[in-house]
Formats: C-alpha cells, sequence, structure tokens
C-alpha cells in the first residue's frame, strides 16, 4: 500500500471479536470425564469452535474453552453417553 | 497509429482491448448495446484476449465486475439510464470497498415515457457515489480518456472506479475520424493494474464486515471525499502524460475555449458543447465576448479552475441537462455553490435545457446568450436566476 | 470409505468468540465450509445473518477470505471472483453463502443467471425459513403454516422447493444437506468442488430463535426434520437424482416419524391446525413420491 493513512473496509480473523462471549452463557456445559467416550461428536456439532478434542490413540480427549463458550447446550444434546451436563451458572 | 471512422460506443470497446482489460460484463441497453457488442465482436474474433460474463442484469454485470476487480483483474462494464439507476446499489458498493474499475456510461433519459434519447438525468444521478464522473465531448476524447481512466483510477492516490460519459446518438452511434494509439504506446503508459487489496485464497481478508468504530467508519467515508479531491492532480498529470504521448491533450479537469479575453461564458458538459464553441464564435462576430467552459469532470467538481476561469467575467450562463427536480440543474448548484464562499458575486444564470433528448444547438445558445448580455448590461444582473428553455 | 472425525482438519474456520448466537446454525455450517474446503475457500456473503455472525470491524470471528456483498448481488460477484481467479491461476473454490432470502427471493435472478451461465462457484443457501436477520420475517422458503413477524396466523403458501428449481436449470450438481449430517455435507462440498460449473447445495439450518426452540436442540430438530422426511437428503449429478444415504431408511413411508413430532417441538407452529398438519403431511408424501419417481428414472 502506498498511502499509509489507508482508511479501507478490512478485517483480519480474530479470536473474541465479539468480546468474552463467555458472559452469555446461563448454563454451563461440564464433561463428566468417566462417563465419556472421547467420540469427539461434540466437538464435530459445537458451533462455535470453542470445543478442542486431542487425539490420544483410540479415543479423543475433549476440553472446552469457557471464555467463548455461549452455553448452548448443543455438545451435551449430541453426546451419545450423556457424558456433558448443563449446570446452571450461578 | 490507424485512423478510423467510429462511433463513440466503438471508441469505447476498442479503448477497453487497448487497456488490456481482462474481464467484462454488461447488459444491453440502448444506447449502450453497441459497446458490449463490440467488445464480444473483438472476442470473439481473437482480436481481444477479454473474458466476457454474460449477466441477466446490470445489478449482476457491476456486480460481476467488481468481483474480478476485488479479485485482482483489471474489469469494465457500460450502461444507459435505467441499467444505471437498476444498478446504483453496486455503484455505491464499488466505491465505499474502493476497488478501481471503469465503467462507461452513455446518457440517456429517464422514463415514463420510454424514450432513448440524450440527457444527463442518469449519469448526474451518479455525484455523490464516490466515482470519478466524466463527460466527453467528442468520440477521440471517448477514447482516449476510457485508456486515461483506468491509470487515474488505479493511482495509489485515488484507488476509486471512473465513469467516462457520453451523450446518447450524438456521440454513441455518431461516427467521426478517430486515431486509434499502437497497442506499444498504450502499454508504456498505462502500468500493471494497482488497487489498494486483493481478495484471494489462502488469506483471511475480510472486506466490509460491521464496523466497530464509527469514527473510523465516518473517515473511510469522508477519504472518498479526500480521495476525490486528490484525484484532482492525477487528472491533470495524467492528461499531460497522454499530450507527451499522442499530442492530444485535453486540459484535464476542465477545458476553456477563448475564455482568457471572454466577458461572458458558456458552461457546459458533454457532446453539446461543441455548439457552444460555435455559438461563441457567432456571438463575437456581433460583438458580444462569449468564451467557453467546457467542465471535463464533475466529479471531482475542479471548484478552483471553475472558479478561475469565472472570475472577472461579467456574467455566466450554465447549461444544464438535467435538473435537481426542485432545485434547479446539479451543474449550476455546484458552481454558485462554490462561488459564495469565495466572494464570487457574479451576474450568473442557469438554463435547463435538452431534457428528454430535445435538441438544441448553437442557434439556440446564440440566442440564450444574446438575450442574456442584453439583460446583464440593461440590469447589471438576472432577473430569473433559473429558466427552462421553451424551444424554439 | 466413509469419512471420520479423524479425517476432519481442525483448523478453526468459525473464531470463538464470534457474534452468532448461541446454538446457531449457520456457525455450524461455516465450520463445515471451513473443514471440507480449507484455505482454499473464497466466500461471497450477502446480507444476513452471517454478515453479523463475522462480528466487528477490523476483526473477524471467520478466518476465511471473505467479499461482503449487496444484497441481491452476492452470484455474480462470484462469478467474477472466479473467473478472475482462472485468469490468473490462483487455485481457488468460489462459494456464495446465502441465506434463504439472498437466495430464493432478492436474489433469486442473479442466482439463476449465475446458475444459467454455469459459473464455476458454488452456491450454499443456508436456509433458516425466514429473514432471522431483521428479526423473523417470512420468505418464499417458510414453509405453510409457520408463525412469522409478518405471518402472526401462520404462513398460507408452501415453501418454494429450490432444489428441484435448480436441478431444472440444468447444473451438473445440486445437493441438499442438513446441519445435522455433517459428514454428508462435508462431503458434497468436496465433490462439488471437485465439478467445474455450478453447483448448488442446500443446507436446512433449524433456528433456535426464529423457529422458537432452545438453543440446545438444533441438531434435534434438524435430524427431526429428516426423521419425519420434511427435509430430504439427496444429490443431483447432472440432472440425476439420488437420495443420501441418511435419507434413504425413508424412502418408506413406514418408516417416518409422524410429523407433529417435528413440528411440535418448534413455537412457530404452536397454532398449526389438525387439517394444516394434514396439508403438511400431503406435501411431505408428494413430494417423496416425486423424488422417487425422478431418482428411478
Amino acid at each position: 500500500m502506498e498511502r499509509a493513512e489507508y482508511l479501507l473496509p478490512l478485517s483480519r480473523p480474530k479470536v473474541g471479536v465479539q468480546g468474552v462471549t463467555g458472559s452469555w452463557r446461563i448454563r454451563k456445559p461440564t464433561i463428566n470425564y468417566v462417563k465419556c467416550i472421547g467420540c469427539g461428536l461434540c466437538w464435530l456439532y459445537c458451533p462455535d469452535s470453542v470445543i478442542d478434542i486431542e487425539d490420544v490413540g483410540s479415543r479423543f480427549r475433549v476440553s472446552i474453552d469457557y471464555t467463548y463458550c455461549k452455553g448452548c447446550g448443543i455438545c451435551a444434546s449430541v453426546c451419545p453417553v450423556k457424558a456433558i451436563e448443563m449446570v446452571k451458572e450461578v | 497509429m490507424v485512423r478510423l471512422t467510429l462511433t463513440g460506443n466503438h471508441c469505447v470497446a476498442y479503448a477497453v482491448k487497448l487497456s488490456k482489460v481482462k474481464v467484462v460484463s454488461a447488459y444491453p441497453i440502448t444506447p449502450q448495446t453497441t459497446i458490449v457488442e463490440k467488445i464480444s465482436e473483438l472476442v470473439d474474433l481473437g482480436d481481444a484476449d477479454i473474458k466476457m460474463i454474460r449477466v441477466e442484469s446490470e445489478h449482476s454485470a457491476l456486480a460481476a465486475v467488481y468481483g474480478a476487480a476485488t479479485a485482482g483483474v483489471r474489469a469494465f462494464t457500460a450502461t444507459s439510464s435505467h441499467g444505471l439507476l437498476y444498478m446504483h446499489e453496486m455503484v455505491w458498493w464499488v466505491a465505499q470497498a474502493r476497488v478501481p474499475l471503469v465503467m462507461a456510461v452513455v446518457t440517456r433519459t429517464i422514463g415514463p415515457p420510454w424514450n432513448i434519447w440524450t440527457d444527463h438525468h442518469d449519469i448526474m444521478d451518479q455525484r455523490d457515489t464516490g466515482w470519478l464522473i466524466m463527460m466527453a465531448e467528442n468520440n477521440q476524447e471517448v477514447l482516449d480518456e476510457t485508456i486515461k481512466l483506468f491509470k487515474i483510477t488505479e493511482d495509489p492516490e485515488v484507488y476509486l472506479p471512473g465513469i467516462v460519459g457520453l451523450d446518447a446518438f450524438i456521440l454513441s452511434h455518431t461516427v467521426e475520424p478517430v486515431e486509434i494509439p499502437e497497442q506499444e504506446l498504450v502499454d508504456s503508459f498505462l502500468p500493471e493494474r494497482r488497487q489498494p487489496y486483493v481478495i484471494k485464497s489462502g488469506e483471511a481478508l475480510i472486506m466490509g464486515n460491521v464496523p466497530s468504530d464509527l469514527l473510523t467508519n465516518s473517515r473511510m467515508r469522508w477519504d472518498i471525499h479526500l480521495g476525490l479531491r486528490r484525484a484532482e492532480k492525477v487528472i491533470d498529470r495524467v492528461d499531460m502524460e497522454w499530450g507527451k504521448l499522442t499530442g492530444r491533450r485535453y486540459g484535464g479537469l476542465t477545458e476553456c475555449y477563448k475564455c482568457e479575453d471572454a466577458d461572458y461564458l458558456f458552461v457546459g458538459i458533454g457532446a453539446w458543447v461543441g455548439d457552444m464553441r460555435l455559438a461563441a464564435d457567432r456571438l463575437r462576430a456581433v460583438g458580444m465576448r462569449f468564451g467557453v467552459l467546457k467542465i471535463r469532470y464533475v466529479r471531482p467538481f475542479p471548484y478552483l479552475r471553475v472558479l478561475d476561469s469565472v472570475r472577472g467575467k461579467k456574467g455566466v450562463l450554465v447549461f444544464d441537462r438535467s435538473v435537481s427536480a426542485g432545485s434547479a440543474g446539479p451543474l449550476f448548484l455546484d458552481l454558485v455553490s462554490h462561488m459564495y464562499p469565495h466572494r464570487l458575486n457574479i451576474p450568473i444564470k442557469n438554463v435547463v435545457a435538452g431534457l428528454a433528448g430535445y435538441e438544441v444547438n448553437y442557434e439556440d445558445f446564440f440566442r440564450i446568450g444574446e438575450s442574456f448580455v442584453k439583460e446583464v448590461s440593461e440590469t447589471g444582473w438576472v432577473s430569473e436566476f433559473l429558466e427552462f428553455y421553451p424551444g424554439r | 470409505m466413509p469419512l471420520t472425525i479423524r479425517d476432519l482438519p481442525k483448523e478453526k474456520y468459525v473464531l470463538p468468540g464470534n457474534a452468532a448466537c448461541p446454538g446457531c446454525p449457520e456457525a455450524m455450517g461455516l465450520r463445515y465450509v471451513g473443514m471440507a474446503l480449507g484455505s482454499k475457500a473464497i466466500l461471497v456473503i450477502p446480507a444476513g445473518c452471517t454478515s453479523i455472525i463475522q462480528g466487528l470491524m477490523p476483526g473477524s470471528g471467520l478466518s476465511f477470505p471473505i467479499v461482503n456483498v449487496a444484497f441481491s448481488s452476492a452470484d455474480a460477484v462470484a462469478s467474477g471472483v472466479a473467473v478472475a481467479k482462472e485468469l490468473i491461476a490462483e487455485e481457488s473454490v468460489v462459494v456464495v453463502w446465502a441465506g434463504d432470502g439472498a437466495t430464493a427471493d432478492i436474489g433469486f435472478a442473479t442466482l439463476s443467471g449465475a446458475a444459467e451461465r454455469n459459473d464455476n462457484i458454488i452456491h450454499i443457501c443456508v436456509d433458516n425459513e425466514a429473514y432471522m436477520n431483521t428479526g423473523i420475517q417470512r420468505s418464499s422458503l417458510t414453509p405453510l403454516g409457520a408463525w412469522t413477524t409478518t405471518t402472526w396466523r401462520g404462513k398460507t403458501e408452501p415453501k418454494k422447493n429450490m432444489p428441484l428449481i435448480m436441478i431444472s436449470h440444468g447444473v451438473p450438481y445440486v445437493a441438499t444437506a442438513s446441519v445435522a449430517y455433517p459428514m454428508d455435507f462435508i462431503e458434497k462440498l468436496r465433490k462439488a468442488a471437485s465439478i467445474k460449473g455450478f453447483k448448488y447445495i442446500h443446507l436446512h439450518a433449524p433456528c433456535p430463535v426464529g423457529w422458537r426452540f432452545d438453543p440446545s436442540e438444533t441438531v434435534e430438530i434438524a435430524r427431526l426434520a429428516i426423521e419425519t422426511g420434511m427435509w430430504v437428503l439427496m444429490e443431483a449429478e447432472n440432472g440425476k437424482i439420488r437420495i443420501s444415504p441418511p435419507s434413504k431408511p425413508y424412502i418408506d413411508k413406514n418408516r417416518r416419524k409422524p410429523l407433529k413430532e417435528y413440528l411440535e417441538r418448534q413455537g412457530r407452529f404452536r397454532d398449526v391446525s389438525n387439517e394444516l398438519i394434514k396439508e403438511l403431511e400431503k406435501e411431505v408424501d408428494e413430494y417423496w413420491e416425486l423424488l422417487i419417481r425422478l431418482s428411478s428414472q
């Protein structure tokens, strides 16, 4: 760009562009790791990419980014073994 | 250099080919149609390396060339009248995205009733959009300015789209002898395409989502105004560069015909300026010293240049081929709104004429000029600043 | 080999902290677009919910190259982008990500034009069955009987059948998809990307806000639409229609769940009469019969 002061309607990707969306949450997904079979379905369906999975061989290790999780509860609803419980935020 | 007799529309087509435009998209509308037909012919004959996108509407025509331009290639479209109004939303979009591209507007009145003849309501309706807008007087100027506009719009000082305007039929369908420059000359004049950003795969660049900071957004809007102001210098510079290569200089923002020693000035845009020149000569022959100020660029409005030209004159007659209904002619409004703060207090009159294609020629300008001089010299002022020319 | 979660890229194209409502099917769908096409995708996005989901400039909750465009212009802009990228030999997949309004209503002529020209783009209609971004107004893709803020007593016209309209354009690829069946959607996206010409994918996207259900139920509702036969997953390559595996069981009418199970989960159908339910069931049955006839040819 030859004009430094150029004003263009451009954006770059940013985590947390809408702020700490975890504050929207009224119910918090809580994983019961004893029940969890590591299938990864919660990762697949989470609309907000706040569930991360790590491949640990035969299964996935699942974690939730509570800073940005909006608490929609889709993860709990798709979990085949009901290992995610939605707990009221206090 | 080749000399051909060409219509204004074919001049546009040759200019597009010479400018090595990569993508053209347009929707037929009288009187623009022969531009897109000629380009299609050049493409089908293998004479032009252009990809045509044959869209289903004008809105899509400008959308498609905008897509191509934002993706990194030189692009062009053309339209008229209702087509221009239909794409109006995209006209704004392209400017605010700061994507340079060029559009030819063959000026035509707006219906109802259906009418294909020229007036300037369509092009003048685009004044606020952020595009550069110029009106040509003859076919050579159409060809030259189309090529030049690619250079001007792609200049980093500008980075805004531009319109080359030509009057329906008077230029678009009338042949004149025209010099076609060699490809090598155009290549030496026109650099590779430049633009402020390119949307490409693999690079997450996002254009146009919702702003968080309205002051920044506000400054973006104002910068479009500043970009047009900066374009003044670029237009003049490019005019000189082109003049050096071809011997044809047009004066950049404005062109003066016998302005310097004139007592009175005709001011106008487009093809009928030729008739004003003839009328000025005839008026001079009977002792009324007229000159003609041709405003080539309506946007950016070259007010400093215009004020310099009208300063010290006994009277100024501004001809508008459109009217901002409920106010006055748009050219007149631009001119007077800059005169007052610059303390220029000159008798000035706006004549709205030639609407809907009603023909006005040098005899009309002669009569209007004659009675204007009479009024101004008798009363020192004008009784009615705005008049509709009733015809003969 | 069926696609598994292990096969999918883990790179994030929808970023945490974006501006989508909780349980948003569009955010889900955009994740699958990223998983399917990766960094080759260029998105052209007309006005709609995704204009907002991106969040505020100078940031973006979506990590794609994106051209936001005027409502009715998307397919034409995409045509231009695709043509330019082909000319400069830049490998890319140009995707229009448009809602039901920008597809079936205000954007319909532009879509039809690009399809008829067979321009090399993928149009994804992310169908939440109303104008959600402006606050739940009916569209031509709102189903019969559904409440919206412009149809307080329920919509009186049936949903326009966009997939069949697009097949009638003679384009090389048309498919339907659902956010409840991401693997099916991802495979269809990848197939579409491998075909030159115009591709249309219609993604069924239940919206918790507009359809009046709990945000946790987006996937369940989407799945019920398939299981009741209300939405059918299929694809048409060069006009040849095939029912996709998730919908195959429901070719047999007896295996379809009662439509009521789908409708009663959504507040927008709260006031639907039994007669209207019968009408909707008839609509579903007739559509299936037509599809079965077309797919057996």
